[in-house]
């Protein structure tokens, strides 16, 4: 009885064609994750803007930060579009650690021009 | 010696973010999905950072009336936070793909008691000066 327990557990050792799909779904849901950061991400990057624009006498510091700001979160996009187009068949390969470490760095500098902000005198 | 031996195995970790495929050198592929699962938590500690970071953009845009030194204090406290997230989010997903390539149990860590005991003591903290009518 054991081999009619679990009928629909496809074979271990059959190789997995690229049309296979997880039964747990586990691609649909990462992309989906990958979504929901980037969302995130837009959010974030909007706030920084505002904040950079917001500043009582935006000057020339502040415009170049908005452009990195802008230019990061580009970049964020980009690395998650790819990230989602490579996930696109039956067996994604691993993330690659050089693009976690990019986003991760995406992150942190809004973080950073806040802090530079902080730091200016007047404001 | 604990620090030491702590300190050591924080400089192989950050090394290893620099020379990502060293990990790849080490055990054997784990299962794809594993791989997914670990990079959905990767994310969702990322999304973590990001919220606390534009968290503390919010705070200094929208609560004008705060005294502007608790104002920049919950900004610090939470673009700090954010930061840490982000940098504990990369860590963790680095140090869990190679504990699974090597068959290891998954490391455990206390960032998340740290970090909800301090978004704790911020909501708290938020809750007193509203009380108190600070934020007018």
């Amino acid at each position: 009885m054991a081999d009619t327990a679990r009928p629909e557990e496809p074979d271990e050792g059959a190789p997995r064609a690229a049309t296979d799909r997880d039964p747990g779904l586990q691609p649909e849901r990462t992309r989906l994750a990958w979504r929901r950061t980037t969302l995130s991400a837009t959010a974030t990057a909007v706030l920084a803007g505002r904040q950079l624009l917001g500043s009582r006498a935006p000057g020339a510091v502040e415009v170049v930060l908005v452009v990195v700001i802008g230019l990061l979160w580009l970049a964020f996009v980009t690395l998650a579009h790819g990230r989602m187009r490579a996930m696109a068949g039956g067996r994604p390969p691993a993330l690659p650690p050089r693009t976690a470490l990019l986003l991760v760095g995406c992150t942190l500098a809004p973080a950073l021009c806040g802090g530079v902000l902080l730091a200016r005198p007047g404001w | 010696m604990i620090l030491i031996e702590g300190l050591r195995s924080a400089g192989r970790t950050v090394r290893l973010w620099w020379a990502p495929a060293r990990i790849r050198e080490e055990g054997t592929t784990p299962d794809y999905r594993f791989s997914l699962a670990n990079e959905r938590t990767f994310l969702a500690w990322l999304r973590t950072g990001l919220a606390l970071i534009g968290g503390g953009f919010a705070v200094d845009q929208f609560l004008p009336r705060l005294h502007p030194w608790l104002r920049l204090a919950c900004t610090v406290v939470l673009l700090v936070g954010g930061a840490l997230c982000a940098l504990r989010a990369v860590n963790h997903w680095v140090r869990c793909e190679r504990a699974m390539r090597r068959g290891e149990d998954l490391p455990v860590s206390r960032f998340p008691t740290a970090l909800a005991l301090a978004v704790g003591a911020l909501a708290a903290a938020l809750v007193v000066l509203v009380l108190l009518g600070r934020t007018d």
